[in-house]
């Protein structure tokens, strides 16, 4: 496949709900499973080396219209929520077999127990993912949560977990989490070669297919960008942060380029790119994952660090991406995103990095207003 | 045409005691920098406010800070400081007011409100107090220690929950030991934890007293004044007093069948927090309609005491830990309250669910539709949700509230008349 080809094949399953790429795939594999991550993060190792298909739950964008979640979730509730409960109100989960959900917000913890209420025959389980991150208790007790959901899988759809396979699906993820290292690196160094538009809609499918298959569109990916032309403009470059939950619009993603931005950093999809480095190696693998979980996750506002301050993780990212800015892109109504806003906006201004606020949702369809901002931002830093 | 119903001068010991009590804490907390005696920040939600006072800590709760600002109309421009500060309009409005005390200079050194020498957060189900404790150890430098209790998310805490728990607890005693300079001695925690036994003793039984009827007092409105012994307090020889006096008190009303109001028409279960900055309105808006409540999962954030969890003296440290997973509200989804809810409406006979759905807080509100849902379509039982909060006066909209109330109560009369007619 061409990278054109690759581009048009990313498009096309980040388009589908994920209901239809399940049962394609399980079509295509009689007898599996796939089980559904909301976001942030999820061991997809774990649901791999059950031999099950790990896909994200994103929510249903602009593709799906409120008309049972509105009822069961206030105004003042984020998109993503009230839009993936919609998902399986109207059927377009189908075919996924169970949702795996965790303590990332308030929010995300009452739609898991809802979601099981509603659907009672669906396999749901939550996570307690760690908020204590210098405990010696804690990377034990990540390790035994993660053991857990290997149990409650093996339970609910008779797989069966084993070292050997866990171990095996960290080497596979591990590989494409470097890749994807790989191509957001290229696009710090290149970001003319690849636009963020691009770079999201091969990072959600990669969410959406297993991993084994995302890692040969990768490989023929960065073989094809690095002789692609493209040349350098005159853009400010940018962080995006607060934007690890809901998806933003593609549209909103071409409209900050458009602007005069180029996105060298952000923290879309970071659930799936989550480690800092390797995690597979010798020993108990769930124990590996939970060290890593507590030792080698990247920065993000889902999960309490209490190493560094809160603003560390994101100015770090600024310097190495070598950025002009941060464009904080929170959702509406994201608790979060906008407490650390706060925190960060102070670290950046000790910093002396300039920032800009601009709040989305999902299901955003004008951009013009914040067109005007991110104009009007761009044009103060170039000219000034 | 029914008379009115209006409030008897119900206000007695109970009410008075809980002022002097809450206003000694608060004066404690005071003098504590004089004094020189170390300070926590710790959470009301599943609590371990034992533990602190056994390490001579004095625990400090911004969130009745919060919550006194706000009952005292003192909470919007504390609110408006930390929004232009950079927080959302969208953000908990609690924390808000909290860190609008420290912008406008009511919280720090020589305040009232001294800096916590340390920050503890009890994370206990819900996330914005992770946030909150990150910023408040931000602003005022001391430090930071997150307790990070896992969520109920089996039918009984498993043995690696309480083995985390119980790890971070000791680990916390250590931090205790060096900024009190004493030593922990589990015996006096062993103390601590038989008086908050016999103070959860007594707020039990005050709940079950409202299965009387009429009620004695209103278990929504009027649990406040039970709210700051049995959650601040706890562990103390004057809260297990206090609440043998509440006792005394409620069972002599019951004896002489005296409600709050001069008469107990409808029986409510309530579930959410109610709005401070209107406290008294909102309380106007159900006692003109003879409404009561004889049960509220407000009453319950701090800890679950009705269904008989005490803490156990004689295994101190996984006693804290049991009650922090699970024996509270917060810890528990939203669905294992529906349970709760079900218990409340059947064993205390209501007539409906009062749902009171507060935008600052997601844990408590996020989903109440599905609640609504589950309780008018699956069980039958009359709910009514309304909309305002906690803590933001700029959401309570008194005219639109008191529409939805007098017509749910009307609809509610009147199917009673129909029902009594039969």
């Amino acid at each position: 496949m061409t990278l054109e080809q690759i581009l048009d094949r990313c498009r096309e399953l980040g388009a589908e709900p994920p209901g239809a790429v399940a049962r394609r795939w399980k079509a295509e594999h009689p007898g599996s499973r796939a089980i559904a991550a909301y976001p942030v993060w999820a061991p997809a190792e774990v649901i791999h080396a059950a031999g099950m298909l790990p896909l994200a739950l994103l929510g249903g964008g602009t593709s799906v219209e409120l008309t049972h979640a509105d009822a069961r979730f206030q105004s003042f509730v984020c998109s993503i929520a009230k839009s993936s409960l919609e998902l399986g109100f109207q059927g377009l989960l189908q075919g996924v077999d169970g949702f795996v959900f965790s303590n990332i917000c308030d929010v995300a913890r009452n739609l898991a127990s809802i979601y099981r209420r509603n659907f009672p025959d669906v396999f749901v389980e939550y996570l307690h993912l760690p908020q204590n991150s210098t405990s010696p208790a804690v990377a034990a007790y990540t390790a035994d949560e993660l053991r857990r959901l290997a149990a409650a899988l093996e339970r609910a759809f008779d797989v069966v977990v084993t070292p050997t396979a866990l171990t095996k699906s960290l080497e596979t993820y591990d590989e494409l989490r470097a890749r994807l290292r790989a191509l957001y690196t290229f696009r710090i160094e290149e970001p003319q070669k690849l636009s963020t538009t691009e770079l999201y809609v091969v990072l959600r499918a990669a969410t959406l297919v297993p991993p084994e298959e995302s890692i040969a569109w990768l490989d023929t990916l960065f073989a094809e960008l690095v002789g692609r032309p493209g040349r350098p403009r005159d853009r400010l470059r940018v962080v995006v942060e607060g934007a690890f939950c809901e998806q933003p619009p593609l549209g909103l993603l071409e409209m900050l380029e458009e602007a005069g931005c180029y996105v060298v950093e952000d923290d879309l999809l970071l659930g799936w790119r989550w480690f800092t480095g390797a995690v597979a190696g010798p020993g108990d693998p769930f124990e590996r994952l939970g060290a890593a979980y507590v030792d080698r996750s990247v920065p993000s506002s889902t999960r309490h660090e209490g190493r560094v301050h809160r603003a560390a993780g994101l100015i770090e990212k600024v310097r190495r991406a070598r950025a002009d800015a941060v464009v904080f892109m929170p959702a509406k109504f994201c608790e979060p995103a906008l407490f650390d806003y706060v925190l960060m906006k102070q670290g950046l201004e000790r910093a002396g990095i300039p920032h800009l606020l601009v709040e989305f949702e999902e299901k955003m369809w004008t951009f013009e207003r914040t067109r005007n901002e991110i104009e009007t931002f761009v044009e103060s830093m170039l000219f000034a | 045409m029914t008379a009115p119903v209006t409030e008897r001068r119900y206000q007695g010991r109970v009410h008075e005691r809980s002022r002097q009590l809450m206003s000694a804490w608060m004066a404690e907390l005071g003098r504590a920098e004089t004094e020189r005696r170390p300070t926590g920040a710790l959470m009301i939600s599943g609590n371990c406010v034992e533990l602190l006072r056994a390490c001579h800590v004095l625990p400090m709760f911004p969130e009745v800070t919060a919550l006194q600002n706000a009952i005292r109309h003192k909470s919007l421009p504390l609110i408006l400081k930390a929004e232009q500060a950079g927080y959302s309009s969208d953000n908990c409005a609690y924390v808000k007011a909290d860190i609008g005390l420290f912008l406008d200079g009511g919280m720090g050194p020589g305040k009232p409100i001294p800096f916590p020498t340390i920050t503890v957060c009890n994370y206990v189900g819900c996330n914005v107090y992770v946030k909150w404790f990150e910023h408040l150890a931000d602003l005022s430098g001391s430090k930071l220690f997150m307790l990070d209790v896992p969520f109920a998310r089996t039918a009984e805490p498993t043995a690696a929950d309480i083995r985390y728990v119980v790890s971070q607890l000791e680990e916390l005693i250590a931090l205790c030991e060096e900024v009190s300079g004493r030593r922990f001695d589990i015996d006096e925690l062993r103390e601590i934890l038989g008086e908050a036994a016999r103070a959860e003793e007594g707020y039990a039984r005050c709940k079950e007293l409202c299965k009387a009827r009429p009620a004695p007092f209103d278990a929504y409105f009027d649990a406040i004044n039970m709210m700051g012994p049995i959650n601040v307090l706890r562990g103390t020889r004057e809260a297990a007093e206090f609440f043998d006096e509440a006792v005394a008190e409620f069972e002599g009303l019951v004896a002489q069948g005296l409600s709050p109001l001069t008469e107990e028409r409808f029986r409510t279960v309530v579930e959410g927090p109610p709005p401070y900055p209107y406290y008294k309105n909102f309380r106007n808006l159900f006692t003109r309609w003879g409404a009561v409540a004889v049960a509220s999962t407000y009453s319950t954030v701090g800890g679950i005491w009705e269904w008989g969890f005490r803490h156990d003296p004689r295994r101190p440290l996984e006693s804290i830990a049991e009650q922090m997973l699970r024996e509270n509200l917060t810890n528990r989804t939203i669905v294992a309250r529906y349970g709760q809810i079900k218990r409340y409406v059947e064993e205390w006979d209501a007539d409906a669910l009062v749902i009171h759905s507060i935008k600052s807080c997601r844990l408590f509100s996020a989903g109440q539709g599905d609640m609504r849902e589950y309780f008018t379509r699956e069980l039958g039982v009359p709910t009514l949700l309304v909309e305002s909060d906690l803590e933001d006066p700029r959401y309570y909209a008194e005219a639109q509230l008191r529409n939805r109330i007098d017509a749910f109560f009307e609809a509610l009369e009147h199917k009673k008349l129909v029902a009594g007619a039969r």
